[in-house]
């Protein structure tokens, strides 16, 4: 999660201190992805000392004030402008379990991707609450309307979750009736048994 | 719209529907198939329960039985105390048209009915007056806040109009039970969700529903979900206030 660049976005609206950033930060992600002050101001630091930010007085309270630079700005924009890399995806703890679980003795994957499902529809029971309560009235602030562009996120997320183990689940069913019908291959072709990376494996399909 | 969570001050209100040990076998001998192997779910008022699963787990079966469109092979099926199969075909009938609506994915509006006349119908043929039965749909469509399409017929509709009448009938009177087939089926998804959010509400005004999907985004907006496999519930999530998830009141 880019804080840098949340923070930024903030300091464009005109000097803010530390503690202010992350009430907003909040405000806007709907506490989504909690920060504390430490964070906040470690971050700042290394805005500081790369040109982007600069300390800017205080205001009348003796709040030590961070602006934006033009460095800063520029940095900002190409920012909105970049989409957000998804070619080397983070570990996926799920993906890793589901992977390890197939085959493991004694470990009924099925029971694996039942219990997670279950979990996934539960928090996207939560999250739909929360948002049918966000929509009761029609967003107005734009702190509304971000927050309920956060929660839709984690309900698309989650969604793709559930019906991504729902595929998994037949996709097992399927490959178990195929092995029970057809006689097992003599031997395993040599192509597949050496590891490889989803880019190689890219690479050489196209 | 108010907050989902049902009055706390009548206490745990008794169910509106009771499946007991339900079961249901087609067949016989090597050609037996078993749809369902002994359900027990109970639903309250204010409650709206979604019911997901493979094709074949037996979700049709289950909400074809629960409204007495279907006959279980052995189990009951409980609706406000009654044990439906205590009824014959007109005490069947008269609890169909009082007790229990049916949504399905394709709407089943009568063509040559207006919207209202749609929702009034079964009024209708329960001995309520026309002029009564009339008055008690428009009541009900301007709640829903589709006045506007009152004299409207299907074709003239949208689906999701179409769908929203369709809710609307299935509770009209006293009914406090719904049943729904995949009743998002054929919309598409932000259509789909005002329907949802119309059943929601309903359910939230003391009605109690049970709707069949494979959508995880429209059976998110239930209490409960249940999980059902080879005819068996697997598994069902727990309902429970979002305060869970997030820190604090952070939303707003």
């Amino acid at each position: 999660m880019s804080i840098r660049h949340g923070l930024l976005a903030l300091l464009e609206r005109g000097p803010r201190y530390g503690s202010r950033l992350r009430t907003e930060f909040e405000s806007r992600t709907g506490s989504t992805w909690p920060l504390n002050v430490g964070q906040v101001y470690t971050t700042l630091s290394r805005l500081e000392r790369d040109g982007m930010v600069a300390q800017d007085g205080e205001d009348d309270a003796g709040h030590a004030l961070y602006s934006i630079t033009e460095d800063g700005r520029t940095e900002l924009r190409s920012w909105f402008e970049t989409p957000v890399d998804r070619s080397s995806p983070p570990r996926d703890e799920l993906a890793i379990k589901l992977a390890m679980a197939v085959g493991a003795p004694g470990v009924d994957i099925r029971a694996v991707i039942q219990s997670q499902r279950s979990h996934t529809l539960k928090a996207m029971q939560d999250y739909t609450r929360l948002k049918a309560q966000a929509l009761a009235d029609v967003p107005s602030d734009r702190d509304e309307v971000a927050w309920l562009l956060v929660v839709e996120q984690l309900i698309f997320q989650a969604e793709a979750e559930a019906r991504w183990l729902d595929h998994c689940e037949s996709r097992l069913v399927r490959l178990a009736e195929a092995a029970a019908t057809e006689p097992a291959p003599s031997s395993a072709p040599a192509a597949r048994t050496g590891a490889r990376t989803a880019a190689s494996r890219l690479r050489a399909r196209s | 719209m108010s907050s989902s969570v049902p009055s706390p001050s009548a206490g745990p209100p008794a169910p509106v529907l009771e499946l007991r040990a339900l079961t249901r076998t087609h067949g016989s001998g090597i050609a037996e198939v078993h749809a369902l192997r002994g359900i027990d779910l109970s639903v309250r008022a204010g409650e709206l329960v979604a019911v997901m699963g493979p094709s074949g787990s037996g979700k049709s079966t289950l909400l074809t039985l629960a409204g007495g469109l279907d006959t279980a092979t052995s189990g009951q099926v409980v609706i406000e105390g009654q044990d439906i199969s205590a009824l014959g075909p007109r005490g069947m009938a008269a609890l169909r048209r009082r007790s229990v609506g049916y949504v399905f994915q394709d709407y089943n509006l009568i063509p040559a009915l207006t919207a209202a006349e749609n929702i009034a119908l079964p009024r209708e043929l329960d001995g309520v007056s026309v002029r009564k039965a009339r008055k008690e749909a428009v009541a009900a469509l301007e709640e829903m806040r589709l006045a506007e399409i009152a004299d409207r017929f299907p074709d003239e509709m949208s689906g999701g109009q179409q769908q929203r009448v369709a809710i609307a009938r299935a509770l009209v009177g006293d009914r406090r039970l719904v049943l729904a087939d995949e009743p998002t089926g054929a919309l598409d998804s932000e259509t789909g969700e005002s329907v949802l959010a119309l059943l929601r509400m309903r359910c939230d005004q003391g009605a109690a529903g049970v709707m069949v999907t494979h959508e995880p985004r429209y059976a998110a907006w239930a209490d409960r979900v249940v999980f059902l496999r080879d005819g068996t519930i697997v598994d069902q999530t727990l309902s429970s206030g979002a305060e869970s998830l997030l820190p604090a009141e952070g939303a707003r």
